[in-house]
């Protein structure tokens, strides 16, 4: 399995989302379900980049990103902060304009494009997401 | 990402091109910001050539909305909001809070 490390910068988010696209494409995805892998590997690696490496310069990213049978597993590993998933709120969506709030938006799209969404922290290993798709 | 911006006499017509995320979102934020400073708050975001926006996208349209509709002085909206585009917006719940057009002069007569 091919390990990628990118800089934790917004200007590799389009790496990161054509590396996806590459993989997604070879294992026979609609370029719908193209385009929902490279948003939801986007929200992940942003919220990386802005949250678990707050304040952190020159940190990385290691992606892997492979089809098992049918599946498209996209995993991303860093050392930041640890992530609790389950602090995360479900963003309101009917909010109206003045009360609707942002954060937590990635997140919730990750979830709702992906079939599965892991976190797990490691004190040694750091933290690592793994992300799944089915082809449908 | 490329923003072309074309005044009317009533609104401002922004195109945008190419992808909108983390990266770029800032640059698009200050550009609405900026229509918002000069004192025009009825805005037009064309989506034809726009091939990807993530949340951060999002959050800049929420922003500028907030900005425009403070004291019913104006609006933003969206003309010709690519199908993709559209399905992670409604995802989002974001449709219901923007008007949609599909031709940009339609918008602007709408002003």
């Amino acid at each position: 399995m091919p390990i990628s490390t990118f800089p934790a910068r917004f200007e590799f988010l389009d790496e990161i989302r054509d590396l996806v696209a590459r993989v997604a494409h070879e294992g026979g995805f609609t370029e719908k379900a193209i385009y929902s892998l490279q948003l939801a590997a986007d929200e992940a690696a942003s919220n990386i980049i802005e949250h678990a490496y707050e304040g952190v310069a020159n940190a990385s990213l290691q992606i892997t990103c492979d089809m098992q049978d049918d599946e498209l597993i996209i995993t991303m590993r860093d050392t930041g902060k640890p992530f609790d998933a389950s602090n995360v709120k479900h963003p309101n969506l009917k909010a109206d304009l003045s009360k609707r709030q942002i954060g937590g938006l990635g997140v919730y799209l990750m979830r709702k494009l992906m079939d599965e969404v892991r976190y797990e922290s490691n004190a040694k290993t750091g933290n690592l997401l793994t992300m799944i798709k089915r082809r449908g | 990402m490329e923003i072309t911006t074309q005044e009317f006499k009533h609104c401002d017509l922004f195109k945008v091109q190419g992808r909108v995320d983390s990266a770029t979102a800032p640059e698009f934020s200050k550009v609405l910001e900026k229509a918002n400073t000069n004192g025009h708050f009825k805005l037009i975001v064309d989506m034809s050539e726009l091939e990807y926006i993530s949340s951060a996208g999002f959050r800049a349209l929420l922003a500028a909305q907030r900005n425009c509709k403070r004291m019913n002085r104006g609006e933003l909206v969206l003309v010709n909001v690519p199908e993709r585009i559209r399905e992670a917006l409604e995802l989002a719940g974001f449709t219901e809070l923007f008007k949609t057009f599909n031709d940009p002069l339609e918008a602007v007569g709408s002003f």
